[in-house]
């Protein structure tokens, strides 16, 4: 169990995302959590061996590290990746509900259900609209609010996002004022500057692709509303045009995202 | 042979579950499974190395190291996460069982081997009891081998090979009481789904059966 697991569970959803939800899947894997294990966790590894304090006392190492360091960074980091990849699971949870719903129509040999047979149903990719762009708008919302949330927690915890060479430490038993020596500040901080900045570039990605979601939501409206005055057959010849131009738009993206077969 | 195995033996499981079935499994995969794995392990990795005492006579530290941890928080997580995924195992065994005799009497013996009723849906209501019991067993077990969910920073040994009253410090004390309460509230969520679920097939069956005796009853 570890981030391949995730990676299989996300990689299910992708197929009824938008091209902007793709984007952000693969800065996700690619830019954040590949980084995070092929090499912050190596940056981080010695972190209390190496924290060296100017003192020969026993447990005054300890003490520091513990007051200067509540949690560790890396593990914030992990935490934040669980945290904002989980709303996906809901919109995977609906698709599956809509899947079994439409297996046993076609089971009843319902005549509405236009599928063949059930592998047909499994492998069809579901439009975002009704339910499921309620269940898929609000999971990019809890996921901006977590992203935000770990942001903060970061900034608030650490006093920004540098990570300073030496630390003064009066925290008992240390004798007086102690100073204590991170190991490999620079290097922590580059990895930390660069973290913080891809969680912004998905932070943005998802205020994009919540708000091109709206703007479709409501032109779609917009649209109903006029054309319920107009005749009936050239508003189905319209929207099945316009449908077919969307669709084809979504699999050439889709295409060129890498290494995310469903 | 590693939490792969616990993994996809989950994914097994999810097949017969209802939804708030699947639900648990997808807590369980992705607030304990997960965390355990890529951030939980390594807090409590180096334990014993940086647990440090204010004393140079040998043995001291082993000896204080022992009392204050007989068994390790992180073993008795992955202790936990193993034993609440195993009953389980009840419901996939079952509906092997259904279709092993299926495939003896070489005819349809139910709709589908699948579907919780009869005898599978005891078999699921037992599954679902006995995993909110063993929750409830290791939350109680964690509070009173330590004292409560707190880790201090500092533990005062008497023991012997220690002289006198000897300073120990944990190392992590914060991070670790974080990830503690982290396991805490992950597993309070999964008893509460795990009840839930068994109020909801107790009532879904209770009125399947008491709309059949209505049906028999008018005819």
């Amino acid at each position: 169990m570890d981030w391949g697991a995730l990676h299989t569970i996300l990689g299910g959803v992708n197929k009824h995302s938008t091209s902007i939800g793709k984007i952000w899947l693969t800065v996700l894997f690619i830019f954040r959590i590949m980084i995070l294990v092929v090499a912050a966790e190596r940056v981080w590894g010695d972190e209390q061996q190496d924290f060296v304090c100017n003192t020969l006392q026993p447990g005054c190492r300890n003490v520091c590290y513990d007051h200067f360091f509540p949690i560790s960074h890396i593990r914030l980091w992990a935490l934040q990746l669980i945290f904002v990849s989980t709303p996906a699971l809901l919109v995977a949870m609906h698709v599956a509900y809509r899947r079994h719903e439409k297996k046993r129509q076609f089971r009843k040999g319902d005549q509405k259900c236009e599928f063949k047979d059930i592998e047909e149903i499994r492998k069809q990719r579901f439009r975002i609209e009704g339910s499921l762009w309620w269940t898929y708008t609000s999971s990019i919302f809890f996921r901006l609010i977590f992203e935000a949330v770990f942001m903060y927690a970061f900034y608030f915890m650490y006093d920004g996002f540098r990570m300073p060479r030496l630390m003064k430490c009066n925290a008992w038993p240390c004798p007086n004022t102690v100073d204590c020596f991170v190991s490999r500040p620079t290097e922590k901080t580059v990895f930390t500057i660069f973290m913080i900045a891809v969680s912004s570039i998905c932070i943005l990605l998802n205020v994009a692709e919540l708000c091109y979601l709206l703007t479709k939501f409501f032109l779609r409206r917009s649209k109903k509303a006029g054309n319920s005055k107009q005749q009936p057959n050239h508003e189905n010849k319209e929207e099945t045009k316009q449908n077919e131009m969307n669709e084809l738009i979504s699999d050439s993206c889709q295409n060129t995202v890498i290494g995310f077969s469903s | 042979m590693s939490w792969a195995f616990l993994r996809d033996l989950l994914s097994g499981v999810n097949k017969y579950s209802t939804g708030i079935g699947r639900i648990w499994v997808a807590v369980v995969f992705m607030f304990r499974l997960l965390v355990y794995v890529a951030a939980a392990e390594n807090i409590w990795k180096h334990e014993h190395d940086e647990f440090q005492c204010n004393i140079k006579q040998p043995g001291c530290e082993n000896v204080c190291f022992d009392h204050f941890f007989p068994v390790s928080h992180i073993r008795l997580w992955a202790l936990q996460l193993i034993m609440v995924s195993t009953p389980s195992l009840l419901v996939v065994f079952h509906v092997a069982y259904r279709e092993n005799r299926e495939k003896q009497h070489n005819q349809k013996l139910y709709r589908n081997p699948g579907n919780i009723d009869g005898g599978l849906l005891c078999t699921y209501l037992i599954s679902l009891i006995l995993k909110t019991g063993l929750e409830i067993v290791f939350l109680v077990l964690f509070y009173k081998l330590y004292n409560g969910f707190k880790i201090p920073h500092l533990v005062k040994c008497d023991i012997k090979p220690c002289p006198n009253t000897v300073d120990c410090y944990i190392s992590k004390p914060t991070e670790k009481m974080i990830f503690l309460y982290f396991l805490v509230a992950t597993s309070c969520l999964c008893i509460v789904l795990n009840l839930s679920e068994l109020s909801y097939l107790i009532f879904k069956y209770s009125i399947k059966c008491y709309l059949k005796r209505y049906m028999k009853k008018q005819q």
